[in-house]
């Protein structure tokens, strides 16, 4: 078995069919597990009192935001070498989620900047970054919609989501790029010791799951739906023809 | 049962807030549009016989 065979929009459907309950539920149970942990069962942080319980949110957001548009070039660069459609579909299905999650980090960055900071934003290289990744998901959905060719639309925004992977990049390493500015370092890394302190590691890593779950989700859901979208397209497309 | 949120009461619980709102809002918009083209393809197809 290989993993081009998904490439069939029938096997895609009738696969994703079957995991989509069981993975909707994982989704719904890992983040509500973790935001109830985080928010009621956690302590203050002694420098930033109970905003820390705003971290169940900003990170997992912004860590899907940003792979979010990682998941969109693989899918991208799946179409412009071995052209199939399903993966453009994936692609363009993966578009607002992403963009939703980009929005959620910057809404909770701004709301947790304000009284950590003393404002909601500053033009500091990470929130930039991010601002920019956000503007690059809003040109994306809306070149696939201006196109009317699926597949003229397809090539395009393809080539956009590879100039866009520079911000999603960027707005990741930013701080490591330019010390500089608000934004502190990563709250996670596979080094241990970077780490924040296991008594909030512990939900957020449930409520990372959670996020990671509910976007995988969403992007089998929404494909399905491009897929049947754009069989009912060229459907019509053949009625008028004929 | 609420914890104690303190001065940052408001701060914590409009992040909450905004963040579950704009979520549920997604998952609904995208179920509603998954059922939509569904019911939509399913009328085209039955029209082809």
């Amino acid at each position: 078995m290989s993993l081009w065979e998904y490439a069939n929009p029938v096997k895609f459907i009738a696969t994703t069919d079957r995991v989509l309950p069981a993975l909707a539920w994982a989704a719904a149970g890992c983040l509500a597990a973790g935001l109830i942990w985080g928010f009621f069962f956690t302590p203050d942080d002694f420098r930033q009192g109970s905003t820390v319980k705003i971290i169940y949110l900003h990170v997992p957001s912004a860590l899907m935001a940003i792979n979010g548009w990682l998941m969109m070039l693989v899918a991208s660069l799946i179409w412009i070498v071995r052209r199939h459609h399903v993966s453009a579909l994936a692609a363009r299905a993966a578009a607002p989620v992403g963009a939703t999650m980009t929005v959620i980090a910057l809404a909770t960055g701004a709301i947790w900047g304000q009284p950590m900071w003393g404002t909601y934003w500053a033009w500091d290289p990470r929130l930039t970054s991010f601002l920019i990744l956000f503007l690059f998901y809003l040109g994306y959905m809306a070149l696939w919609a201006a196109i009317e060719n699926d597949d003229t639309a397809a090539d395009l925004t393809s080539i956009l989501c590879l100039v866009g992977s520079v911000f999603a990049l960027l707005s990741r390493y930013a701080v490591n790029f330019w010390n500089q500015g608000l934004h502190q370092g990563a709250s996670l890394s596979l080094d241990k010791e970077e780490n924040v302190a296991d008594v909030f590691w512990y939900p957020l890593l449930v409520s990372i799951a959670g996020f990671v779950l509910l976007f995988i989700a969403l992007v089998f859901l929404r494909t399905q739906t491009e897929i049947r979208a754009r069989r009912m397209r060229a459907l019509l497309a053949r009625e008028r023809m004929a | 049962m609420m914890p104690d949120l303190g001065k940052y009461a408001d701060t914590v619980l409009s992040a909450y807030a905004v963040s579950l709102v704009l979520i549920v809002a997604l998952v609904a918009l995208s179920v509603m549009r998954a059922r939509k083209v569904r019911r939509a393809l399913d009328e085209v197809e039955g029209r082809r016989g």
